[in-house]
């Protein structure tokens, strides 16, 4: 696919002038952005925001074009009303809502617009006459003598977020799953508009609590894109470092929790316990289990000295013996993958469509990876594989979580053996005025992108975030069509999706 | 003699029952690296449940605080007709196993009850799932307990289990195996246990047993946790009458070896939940027939 030539390239964690990004009327824009995802492009972004001056909203368009491995934009002026995009580019459809929801407007032939996060309207901050109650609001009804519904949540059992899930079902099978989220949200992109404040490093770090180094790396990424700076090797090799522990302690837990899922108990035991060791391996070099602190725009705050270094790299050794004895004894045990085969199956077609992103895309066959694509930091120097499997089933993400993780300790081996030497910080100067700049990472659950640009005074004009739960939770909903309703811990389990990284 | 001991196998029931759950938590804790829950937890909370008191909702009526007593009250009469090994129980009768199928039924007939009186769409669920491999389990169960009957020419389960591995026993020792291998499955289908229902989930849409009873608290929990105890007492004391060939004719010696297979059987019980996954739901009813074909295999080997 060649792009119109409307669309603006940039590399990932690059700036560019906002005057520099093309303006079309919304028609051509709507166009661009349609052929471009029918063709090999990803929506990554889809940002709204009121430059001020006159008054008007702009949407910008933030595509990723992993053959070119850059990023196109194109903006253009935001209409009340407008021909939804969604009717022939279904990945669109979540970004849609959320857009009609946050400015009160709307989008046209959306087939089923309804808010996603119940939070008040940005241009009529009272409420206007728009429930802001998360949960109440139209579902999917079937009728039928024998067909029934089954509510789950917001209120779960065990310790996990709050979701409201309703299932339309005939007997034990679902014919569909609405999910309804919002009840997380905290308006963190808001409170963004107008930093960096102190604070906003740390609305970055519990954004999503098991993403933070994710997140916080994005963060940074954007921060050091506009003013112009990147870390030195030592930093980038650190970061990298941590963002692989965080990986691997994610997948680890993920499959320990499946095994647990599927009733298969020593591996459930012997994983909840590994993912301890590998978050206590982030504590030894930071203090903190899940790396908060670590990471800040421009340096790391913790150095790895000589004896870390091998202290680390002995802590991997046991973890990697221990995770290769109780992960294989149950992709070996019959019982088990007899649950997880043909279980929740996404076909690379649906995934590609409604663009997934991430460990769920990639269990779908589609080789998506920010690290490969659009590589960043030390990942531009050292190759993390792309892992994919086929079937899209709940044993296709299982074995990407498995490969993903002998992966991540290789990789995390090498980088712990080679570790650059100098400085782990650099000094930024200020934020470019009004430019915007895009950082797109590979956190543990896929791509997380990052938006923001500056006003001209250097503020934040908008700060925009999209977590890869934003473009994964409805894979979950179509993964279960056709399922036995009792399989839905599994297969929610295989995704492993972040509610508060979508609420936001 | 004899009729001391089987006081002492009911008292035996009524008292170590929870201990048997506690073994299997301890079994599976084992093949998990971790050191376990304490062998006497289940105790535990069972006296804390029995301090607490209890939510009811406004809609229920009195199904729903009945089925537990009931239920609780049948596994105890129930008990009373088990042989322990080749012990007489303490009551006997002729069909007497027909009786302790029925009163097994009447309890799952009002946990079912109770379930649907809650009106919560999970119980509901659970109920629907409950009956569906009752259906399946209870022929299972017949058909095994038909074809000791039918070999020992005893109508009473005391005068079944009093015949086997005795000399020149009838039926003789393959089908035996053969329906215990069946009751085993019977009793993982019957007590919740993995590869049917993990008693350990959190998650109201996969369980099936454990989501009937999501609403009851207090002392009805404790009622329903020590009746599912007995129940699996009563379930391992009839798989090891038939799994262990030893008849010393010693009431307190055969008492002692019953207890002692009816810990094994837990131990069994235990390591199968540690060593396969959980079935998916609509391969239950298959395990369940093949059980039942299992079953009809012995009833054929004894008639020829």
């Amino acid at each position: 696919m060649a792009p119109s030539s409307d669309w603006v390239m940039i590399g990932n964690n690059e700036a560019i002038g906002l005057k520099a990004i093309a303006a079309v009327s919304f028609e051509r824009f709507r166009q661009a952005v349609i052929e471009a995802v029918a063709g090999e492009a990803r929506l990554s972004a889809l940002p709204v925001w009121s430059p001020g001056d006159s008054g008007g909203l702009r949407v910008i368009a933030v595509l990723s074009l992993p053959q070119r491995g850059e990023l196109g934009l194109l903006s253009a002026a935001l209409p009340d009303r407008w021909p939804s995009l969604t009717p022939h580019c279904p990945a669109a459809h979540w970004f849609e809502r959320e857009i009609a929801e946050q400015w009160g407007l709307t989008p046209e032939g959306h087939p089923w617009l309804k808010p996603i996060r119940f939070q008040p309207c940005r241009r009529h901050p009272d409420g206007g006459s728009r429930s802001a109650c998360a949960g109440l609001t139209d579902f999917f009804a079937m009728a039928g003598q024998e067909s029934h519904e089954v509510a789950v949540g917001p209120v779960h059992a065990g310790i996990i977020e709050p979701g409201h899930f309703r299932f339309l079902c005939h007997g034990e099978t679902v014919y569909h799953l609405e999910i309804s989220l919002g009840y997380q949200h905290r308006g963190i992109e808001r409170a963004m508009t107008g930093g960096p404040v102190p604070r906003s490093v740390h609305y970055m770090e519990t954004l999503a609590g098991d993403t933070t180094i994710g997140h916080v790396t994005a963060y940074s990424h954007l921060l050091e894109a506009l003013a112009g700076a990147t870390v030195p090797a030592r930093g980038k090799a650190i970061r990298a470092i941590a963002a692989e522990l965080e990986r691997i302690a994610n997948h680890v837990g993920d499959l320990g929790a499946l095994a647990g899922d599927v009733g298969f108990l020593p591996t459930r035991d012997y994983c909840g316990r590994i993912r301890g060791d590998v978050l206590n391996m982030t504590a030894a070099v930071c203090g903190n289990r899940f790396g908060r602190g670590l990471i800040r725009p421009g340096r790391v705050q913790w150095d790895l000295d000589g004896g870390l270094t091998e202290d680390l790299l002995a802590r991997l050794d046991a973890v990697e013996k221990d995770v290769t004895g109780a992960v294989p004894l149950m992709l070996d045990t019959p019982s088990v993958l007899a649950r997880l085969e043909g279980t929740g199956v996404v076909s690379s077609e649906t995934a590609r469509d409604i663009g997934m992103v991430g460990v769920a895309a990639r269990a779908s066959g589609l080789e998506c990876h920010v690290c490969a694509e659009f590589p960043y930091g030390i990942y531009r120097l050292a190759q993390l594989p792309v892992n994919t499997w086929t079937g899209g089933d709940c044993a296709a993400r299982t074995y990407v979580r498995w490969f993903e993780v002998q992966a991540s300790i290789d990789f995390l081996r090498h980088q712990l053996l080679e570790l650059p030497a100098g400085p782990v910080d650099r000094k930024l100067s200020p934020m470019a005025p009004e430019s915007l700049a895009v950082s797109l990472v590979e956190g543990w659950r896929g791509e997380i992108c990052h938006v923001a640009a500056t006003d001209r005074e250097s503020r934040f004009a908008f700060y925009k975030v999209v977590d890869p739960s934003f473009h994964n939770w409805f894979g979950l909903a179509l993964a279960l069509r056709g399922q036995q309703i009792s399989d839905f811990p599994l297969c929610n389990k295989s995704f492993s999706l972040s509610y508060c990284g979508h609420d936001l | 003699m004899t009729l001391t001991a089987s006081i002492l196998h009911w008292l035996a029931a009524v008292l170590l029952a929870p201990l048997l759950v506690g073994v299997i938590n301890r079994t599976k804790a084992f093949f998990g690296g971790r050191r376990g829950q304490p062998f006497l937890q289940v105790y535990h909370d069972l006296f804390k449940l029995m301090g607490k008191g209890a939510v009811y909702s406004q809609t229920a009526t009195w199904i729903f605080r009945f089925g537990p007593m009931l239920g609780l009250a049948v596994v105890l009469t129930a008990l009373a007709i088990v042989p322990a090994g080749g012990l007489r129980a303490l009551f006997v009768f002729p069909g007497d196993f027909v009786f302790l199928a029925y009163t097994l039924g009447l309890m799952r007939f009002f946990t079912v009850l109770a379930a649907l009186d809650t009106g919560s769409a999970f119980e509901g669920m659970g109920a629907s799932r409950e009956m569906q491999f009752a259906l399946l389990a209870e022929p299972v169960l017949f058909a095994g307990l038909a074809v000791l009957a039918a070999g020992s020419g005893q109508l009473s389960l005391s005068g079944i289990y009093n015949q086997l591995w005795s000399a020149g026993m009838r039926p003789e020792g393959a089908p035996v195996l053969l329906v215990a291998l069946t009751l085993l499955m019977v009793l993982l289908a019957e007590n919740a246990r993995i590869p049917v229902d993990d008693p350990a989930t959190h998650l109201e849409l996969t369980m099936i047993h454990e989501v009937m009873v999501l609403d009851h608290c207090g002392v009805d929990l404790a009622f329903i946790q020590y009746g599912a105890a007995l129940k699996l007492w009563l379930f391992a004391a009839l798989v090891t009458g038939l799994a262990i060939p030893l008849r010393t004719g010693q009431p307190m010696v055969d008492l002692v070896v019953t207890i002692a297979g009816i810990f094994i059987t837990a131990v069994v019980v235990g390591i199968v939940e540690s060593t396969m996954a959980r079935l998916r739901l609509v391969r239950v009813p298959q395990m369940l027939v093949a059980s039942l074909a299992l079953s009809l295999a012995a009833f054929f080997w004894i008639l020829r």
